[in-house]
């Protein structure tokens, strides 16, 4: 794999070689942990062990919990009160579900916008990208219908409103909505059917999150120079990289725990920090809240979604157009949904030939900008949407596109980038002089 | 250095971003402080005993606490009421038996029944179902510091009350500082010298109001003290393992970084 030349498994005992012509396992899990691995990834680069972490963590507690769970109308809610109460530890697991799932979404946006300034999209690795793409969607979508399951006042709310996301398109929108919410409005063919595809979607991402690292290995690894390993020999392929284990393995691991402290710390002494109080009420249909928010993660997205009303000049422009078929929150579910297609384009928005920002003037200051808007529609998407928010949420929004389909473009052509290092390994050593200038690293002394 | 800086200060902004879930206009909340807040803070057991005591008499009459079953009286880091207390405390209790289809008396098994008399909300979860300190600005970063604000809301509104009433619609409304609206349908319940509790606390509205407060939290979050002790213990073990870590992938990388031999 990987291209990148390289020491293969070699089966020595007779077991092995029994083993090996019959099924290659420990080949593929040697090659895989063995990949040659830049050595100049930074600290961005430990998110992907992260987010492996959060997928299994969320499905070893998750099945526990399901185990305790019942998804009808009436018991849903005490039954998680059960789970808090009188099931042993159950308290613990599902502080540990429920906040895993905003550690799981935290990690993800610092990986994707890694991949982003980094430039890990581009060639060869659009499809590691594209797969991933897939991953958050399904990440959103199983988060989104988990949310639902606890069957407090935002779950339901949260359900109606999102259903009627699809509701609005034009036509086939009631139909559509009716199919899939098993019924009319929310209720408990709803509830089934969240639960038997929340406990469905991990194992789509799984299955996913296989693929997305089987392609990142056949290409190799991108690096904070972006610029590829050398692969004509494999003495100049070991000048780039160090194997994954235990250089990297360790290193992220140790990145892992220091992060899991500050998961610990929240579910030990604030589990109820990120989550809504609405939620602790139990769903009732004929009382809605006063602000209908979703999770915190999906509050960039909701901003988008809500940003364009009626009384936006594009929005009208549209409408005019479409003889009135695209309305304000037609326009809105495609604009949210639009927010995130242009990540799955973003591999041929990007017209620079060079990969990393590192090297980008330019490129660096719109990416900053990017993720201030982001932070800023994540704020955007909680605040009523009146007023001077509705302002806000709409200049983000109009940024977060114009980044990906203007800025990104352009500044392909008009950029001229800085002075690059020739190779991985002149990027290290300028970070780590060597102690002893006379002992060159492919000839160690030996004493 | 200084990209650690301003990593973490986004991560910040981020956090704050995260929890802005002001709910409309709120009244004014107290920050009361209680013996359970913080890393280490435990339950008083001779308070939540008071608080239970207030709650059964006062609350009761209107409010359910259908969730709680009554054993867990007698647990651990909480009310720590012995086993005889709980029979008795149960025993006194009437609940709807659906077997039977008739009332008994209830069982140290049975949970708080459940009261729909007047419409008014089930308590087991008010204090994690309500929140406070959404400032400053709306931006519910007060949150990080004092908490999420239920309980101290649920105090809020027990001593709010200014005395002044309307009536509207056939309905009276009590004036209360802590209620969005300004404008409450549940009358003042606590007076001075309403209870006389048995080790001779002096009962108090503002007394009172934080006894009850604190038995509510219990009641909502009953294992506050597993949960915390897990917390502690998790996180001082994951600090080690850190250290660890960070110590064999520093001497790991020595030989790669510096181009020397590890010593061995």
């Amino acid at each position: 794999m990987s291209g990148i030349p390289h020491d293969h498994y070699e089966p020595k005992t007779s077991i092995e070689k029994w083993l090996h012509r019959r099924l290659p396992v420990v080949s593929i899990v040697y090659d895989t942990l063995m990949i040659p691995t830049p050595k100049n990834l930074n600290w961005m680069w430990i998110w992907g062990i992260v987010l492996t972490f959060c997928l299994f963590h969320q499905i070893v507690t998750g099945i526990v919990l399901a185990m305790h769970y019942t998804p009808h109308v009436d018991l849903a809610f005490a039954s998680v009160e059960h789970i808090m109460r009188n099931v042993n530890s159950g308290w613990a697991l599902r502080y540990l579900h429920q906040n895993g799932a905003s550690l799981f979404f935290l990690a993800a946006y610092f990986h994707i916008f890694r991949s982003i300034y980094y430039g890990s999209y581009k060639a060869p690795r659009e499809i590691t990208w594209i797969i991933g793409i897939f991953i958050f969607l399904a990440m959103m979508g199983t988060a989104f219908m988990g949310y639902v399951l606890p069957w407090g006042q935002m779950s339901f709310w949260a359900a109606t409103v999102i259903s009627g996301l699809f509701g609005a398109i034009p036509g086939i929108g009631e139909s559509i909505q009716t199919w899939l919410l098993g019924g009319p409005a929310v209720d408990n063919a709803t509830l089934n059917r969240f639960f038997s595809l929340h406990y469905l979607l991990p194992f789509v991402i799984a299955g996913l999150v296989v693929v997305h690292i089987w392609a990142f290995h056949t290409t190799g690894n991108n690096n904070p120079t972006g610029i590829e390993v050398r692969r004509t020999s494999k003495e100049e392929a070991q000048k780039d990289t160090v194997p994954f284990w235990p250089y990297f393995v360790i290193k992220d691991f140790f990145a892992l725990a220091v992060i899991l402290v500050v998961f610990f710390a929240i579910v030990g002494f604030m589990p109820n920090y990120l989550g809504h109080p609405d939620n602790y009420i139990e769903a009732n249909p004929l009382v809605t809240p006063e602000h209908i928010v979703p999770e915190w993660y999906f509050l960039p997205f909701y901003a988008i979604l809500r940003a364009f009303t009626s009384d936006v000049w594009v929005v009208q422009l549209v409408s005019f157009a479409t003889g009135g078929i695209i309305d304000a929150k037609f326009f809105g579910v495609v604009a949210m949904f639009g927010s995130i297609m242009v990540l799955v384009l973003l591999p041929w928005l990007d017209t620079s030939i060079i990969r990393s920002g590192k090297y980008r003037p330019m490129f660096k200051w719109w990416f900053m900008l990017l993720v201030i808007d982001f932070i800023i529609l994540t704020w955007a998407g909680s605040r009523p949407a009146e007023g001077i928010y509705s302002i806000i949420a709409l200049a983000g929004s109009a940024y977060w596109f114009m980044f990906f389909i203007v800025v990104l473009p352009i500044l392909g052509i008009l950029e001229s980038p800085s002075r690059r290092p020739f190779s991985i390994e002149e990027d290290f050593n300028r970070h780590y002089p060597a102690m002893d200038i006379e002992t060159p690293q492919t000839e160690p002394t030996k004493e | 250095m200084r990209r650690i800086l301003l990593f973490s200060g986004l991560i910040g902004l981020l956090f704050g971003a995260t929890n802005v879930y002001a709910a409309g206009p709120s009244g004014q909340i107290e920050d009361i402080s209680f013996s359970y807040e913080g890393p280490f803070g435990t339950f008083e057991p001779e308070q939540l005993q008071r608080g239970l005591v207030v709650y059964q008499e006062v609350c009761a009459a209107c409010h359910g606490l259908k969730y709680v079953p009554l054993r867990t009286l007698g647990d651990k880091g909480g009310l720590d009421l012995s086993e005889a207390a709980v029979k008795t405390f149960a025993r006194n209790i009437e609940i709807y038996d659906e077997v039977l289809e008739d009332f008994r008396s209830a069982l140290p098994t049975d949970n708080f029944p459940a009261n729909d008399s007047v419409g008014a909300p089930d308590l087991s979860l008010i204090t994690k179902a309500r929140s406070g300190f959404h400032g400053p600005a709306g931006t519910g970063l007060a949150q990080l510091f004092k908490g999420i604000g239920g309980p101290e809301y649920v105090y809020s509104l027990l001593t709010g009350y200014t005395g002044k009433e309307k009536e509207e619609a056939g309905n009276v409304l009590y004036e209360n500082t802590a209620f969005s609206g300004g404008y409450i349908s549940m009358a003042p319940v606590l007076f001075d010298d309403l209870i006389e509790f048995a080790d001779g606390t002096p009962s108090t509205v503002e007394g009172m109001a934080e006894d009850v407060t604190a038995f509510l939290v219990w009641a909502a979050e009953p294992k506050m003290m597993a949960r915390k002790q897990m917390g502690f213990v998790s996180v001082s073990l994951l600090i080690l393992l850190s250290v660890l870590l960070y110590l064999t992938n520093k001497k790991i990388w020595a030989t790669i970084k510096y181009r020397t031999r590890a010593e061995d």
